[in-house]
């Protein structure tokens, strides 16, 4: 019989079409950040509506079936079940029945996905003559070495091409044996390479004004802004900061779950994000990316004045690119972003963006990494 | 190829297969571990398909199925000649015995049941074929024109008419000019017989005398003139009476290419392939399964495989949650049918005895069940199965019921325990492989050369937003508008599609017409 099909041909072609479908609904995706599963480090899965290809068939509320087990009538059935005759095609055995399409995807993939969608440029990192590690590459040959690193290959084409040379080759009978002289060694060669880093400092403003609903958008954002950086750097960091009227940092885990109540003094922050980055990102090494979430509500007209002094001062000189995300509350005022962008009009690694509901995550996204910083 | 010992086994499985009575082709088994089986299957078995992204997509389902939901792909049998069946590496020796019982009582079923007789029996030739001339028609046209093709294809391959498929496979592309001329000139003049011999409807009349009281003469003499009507009708429409075998259809009349013509019959054929396996899942599985079961438990399990077999077997005949499991209804159905034959417990006398003491007694020692289940594997399909041998001792005994969707209460609960519900939901169920009636009614619509199909309505609408979809394939397959009479939220509509905008337009139901309706409704709801 024939030997078996590759099916990577065909498996690649659905994916396509899979990854098809996850562009065309990405911004479903993006606002609804709950959609998404995490499945281990590297990999996400997405459900999605299964792709068929159509045909007139009935409707499944419709179609009435036949069971069997215990029960009396009017007591509820599983989900799903197998009806006669229905089916794709195959002969296998105990087939599942419809259900949703989860995708798996890395998040390589993920984020090559919203590159193409969103139209993202990739980043041009900042150039860094400092090597950051160097690595191993196996490609020479030597005439000396240890056993281990013998090349068998090599070692036989010498002493072949010698007894050819010699005359003692018999074609008959051949017995190649090599000698000291033809014996060959794999070697390598240390090769640096430039690394590229990337820091985040994430920044959220968790003063009673924000609510849980406003955290979960950052939390949605922070998600896409994770993806897309990592598939950009090599190394990234990501360090959390949370304030009210006093800043500190956090874990993860606490970024998101934190609920304090107080004022909201803006320069706090700015100040403990300084201080981590001078304690462990020296400038010439990192770049550096700072996105802050806030319902623009800061505590005094004196305050934005500092927070500018340290923003146009340092902290806008070494970011590559300053996000600033506004999101809408009750109670906040919403006057942040307006003095920011009056006073700091023209800078353009800063990137002030309004996002007053879920919808507008996917158009924040855009605007922070549109950029190409 | 078989390791020697499982050529052993499987000489030894054949010998008890053979002995029994079972009659089946050559059988070549192949060995596959378990990641080529999901390839394997994908593929419906075939190892050359035409490319195609379904393939993918049923192979990832299939992947993630057996890897983690222990959704286990016991065997793997191909209608052919030699008959092809694939063993998983994997599995253990009293797996693999099972699984050969089981895949020779498969190929006897093919090779005997009357429904696959005009089957391809050389199809694993025919897929390689089928592959080769479409992987030529992507070298020439490009992948992107024939996928799409080809995805317009499959959503129309079930608007076939499995009977077709039983009586003579169509190979309409090969036909000669010649030929294509002298089979028109015969339909011709089977149909001017046909309408001389076309009777009057008259009103059914018990007593001879009595046809001048209940016929009189000039109802009669309308009847006479409705037929002329008709007739006239007839003649003008194309087609003249609506055709089931749409995809026949639009070989024969679209527009077409001809590569995509010949796509469309590749199409066509697998699906006329297929159409037997469809029709009798329940008859053939229950068939293997009986004899897989036969074979281990009389001749060829030794006890310390006891355990792992019985766990194989209740895999396979076990039912989740409600659902139907195939295997097992066939199988119970056959044993009880031979129980009943070997006993005598059918026909007149049984039926129409009053005692159930004398009905649970019943023995007449006829032995006559091995015999027939024979026949029944020869002569019939789900539905003649169900319709001629399914009890309402049977559906006692098996705790059968019918479940439907509740809507108001938002879940799916059961319906009925009754015998005749439950006899007449599953035969409905398995009616035309589970799909629905559509035809081809009109190719000149309006004079407009509009395509009109009808999907005859028995209860269960389509699911719309695939229907519109298949129309818009329709479309680039006849080029015209195409337009479909349907049943829409319990009304009349019919949809249509021109190549830009899909509409959908109420008919008007005349006033009976719709209190009929209203009548009928009133009498599905259920307290």
């Amino acid at each position: 019989m024939a030997r078996i099909h590759s099916i990577d041909k065909d498996l690649n072609r659905f994916k396509q079409i899979v990854r098809g479908k996850v562009k065309e609904d990405l911004k479903k995706y993006i606002t609804k950040g709950e959609m998404i599963g995490r499945k281990g480090k590297d990999k996400i899965s997405i459900p999605i509506p299964q792709i068929e290809i159509p045909k007139f068939r009935f409707g499944q509320q419709e179609q009435n079936g036949v069971g069997q087990g215990d029960g009396e009538v009017g007591d509820p059935v599983g989900e799903g079940q197998e009806q006669e005759g229905q089916g794709g095609q195959g002969e296998a055995g105990n087939k599942p029945g419809e259900h949703e399409l989860e995708v798996d995807l890395t998040l390589e993939e993920l984020a090559e996905i919203m590159g193409e969608e969103l139209q993202l440029p990739n980043i041009e990192p900042k150039g860094t003559d400092k090597i950051r590690y160097t690595v191993d590459k196996y490609r020479g040959i030597r005439r000396v070495g240890p056993e281990s690193l013998r090349h068998f290959k090599r070692t036989y084409k010498e002493a072949l091409r010698r007894q050819i040379s010699l005359g003692g080759y018999n074609p008959d009978k051949p017995c190649i044996i090599p000698v000291r002289e033809d014996k060959r060694y794999r070697s390598w060669k240390t090769i640096p390479e430039p690394q590229y880093n990337a820091v985040i400092i994430y920044i959220m403003d968790v003063s009673g004004s924000m609510g849980d609903e406003q955290k979960e958008m950052v939390r949605i954002e922070s998600f896409w802004i994770d993806t897309w950086l990592t598939s950009q750097y090599k190394g990234i960091e990501s360090r959390y900061i949370i304030h009210d009227a006093t800043a500190r940092e956090v874990d993860r885990e606490t970024f998101f779950k934190t609920k304090e109540s107080g004022g909201t003094v803006i320069s706090t922050a700015y100040e403990e994000a300084l201080e981590i980055l001078g304690k462990d990102y020296p400038l010439e090494d990192w770049n550096i990316y700072i996105f802050q979430f806030s319902d623009g509500d800061n505590w005094s007209a004196d305050d934005t004045e500092k927070c500018i002094d340290i923003l146009q001062g340092q902290l806008l000189p070494m970011a590559n690119l300053f996000g600033y995300g506004q999101v809408r509350s009750f109670f906040g005022s919403g006057q942040y972003i307006g003095d920011l962008q009056k006073n700091l009009n023209e800078v353009e690694n800063l990137v002030l963006s309004e996002i007053p509901d879920k919808e507008a995550i996917y158009g924040s996204i855009r605007d922070f990494l549109g950029k190409g910083k | 190829m078989l390791t020697p010992s499982l050529e052993k086994l499987r000489a030894e499985i054949e010998g008890y297969a053979r002995d029994y009575g079972l009659d089946f082709f050559p059988t070549i088994f192949e060995m596959i571990d378990y990641k080529m089986i999901s390839e394997i299957a994908a593929y419906g078995g075939f190892p050359t398909r035409y490319p195609h992204w379904r393939f993918g997509m049923e192979f990832d389902g299939l992947n993630k199925g057996f890897i983690y939901g222990g959704s286990r792909i016991y065997e793997m049998v191909i209608n052919n000649d030699p008959c092809y069946a694939y063993l998983l590496t994997s599995n253990p020796e009293f797996d693999q015995k099972t699984v050969i019982a089981h895949v020779f009582a498969h190929c006897d079923f093919f090779k005997n049941n009357m429904w696959f007789a005009a089957t391809n029996r050389k199809m694993m030739d025919e897929m390689a074929n089928h592959s080769a001339r479409i992987r030529r028609y992507i070298d020439k046209y490009g992948i992107d024109v024939v996928e799409d093709f080809l995805d317009v294809a499959l959503s129309l391959e079930n608007l076939i008419d499995p009977y077709e498929a039983v009586t003579m496979p169509k190979k309409v592309n090969q036909q000669t000019e010649e030929e294509k001329e002298e089979e028109s000139k015969q339909t011709k003049n089977n149909e001017n017989n046909a309408g001389q011999k076309k009777d009057v409807p008259k009103l059914k009349v018990e007593k001879k005398y009595m046809e001048r009281y209940i016929n009189p003469d000039e109802f009669v003499d309308k009847q006479k003139e409705k037929v002329e009507v008709e007739k006239k009708i007839e003649e003008e429409r194309f087609p003249p009476k609506p055709v089931r075998d749409v995809l026949s259809f639009l070989i024969e009349h679209a527009p077409l290419k001809n590569w995509q013509r010949d796509v469309l019959s590749i199409v066509q054929e697998e699906a006329y392939y297929m159409a037997p396996q469809w029709m009798t899942k329940i008859l053939n599985e229950g068939w293997a399964t009986y004899w897989h079961s036969k074979i281990m438990t009389q001749k060829a399990m030794t006890d310390s495989e006891l355990i792992g077999y019985a766990e194989h077997h209740s895999g396979v005949v076990a039912t989740g949650g409600g659902g139907l499991n195939p295997y097992k209804i066939g199988l119970e159905l056959l044993r009880d049918i031979e129980n009943r034959w070997d006993k005598g417990r059918f026909g007149r006398e049984y039926d129409e005895c009053d005692s159930m003491y004398d009905k649970h007694n019943w023995d007449k020692k006829l032995g006559l069940g091995r015999e027939k289940i024979f026949e029944i594997r020869k002569h019939y399909n789900d539905i003649t199965f169900i319709d001629e041998f399914l009890t309402a001792e049977f559906c006692d005994e098996h705790k059968l019921f019918t479940f439907g969707y509740n809507k108001p209460r938002n879940r799916w609960e059961i319906m009925s325990k009754e015998f005749e519900d439950i006899k007449q939901q599953l035969l409905s169920n398995l009616t035309n492989a589970g799909n629905p009636f559509i035809y081809v009614v009109e190719a000149n619509y309006m004079n407009r050369g509009e395509l009109m199909l009808q999907h005859k309505f028995e209860g269960v609408e389509l699911r719309m937003d695939h229907a519109k979809a298949t129309l818009g394939n329709l479309q680039k397959v006849w080029d015209r508008p195409v337009n479909l009479l349907t049943v829409a939220g319990e009304k009349p509509v019919i949809l249509r599609y021109d190549g830009n905008h899909w509409s959908q337009q109420e008919l008007a139901i005349s006033k009976e017409d719709q209190e009929a309706i209203d009548e009928n409704n009133k009498a599905d709801q259920r307290p």
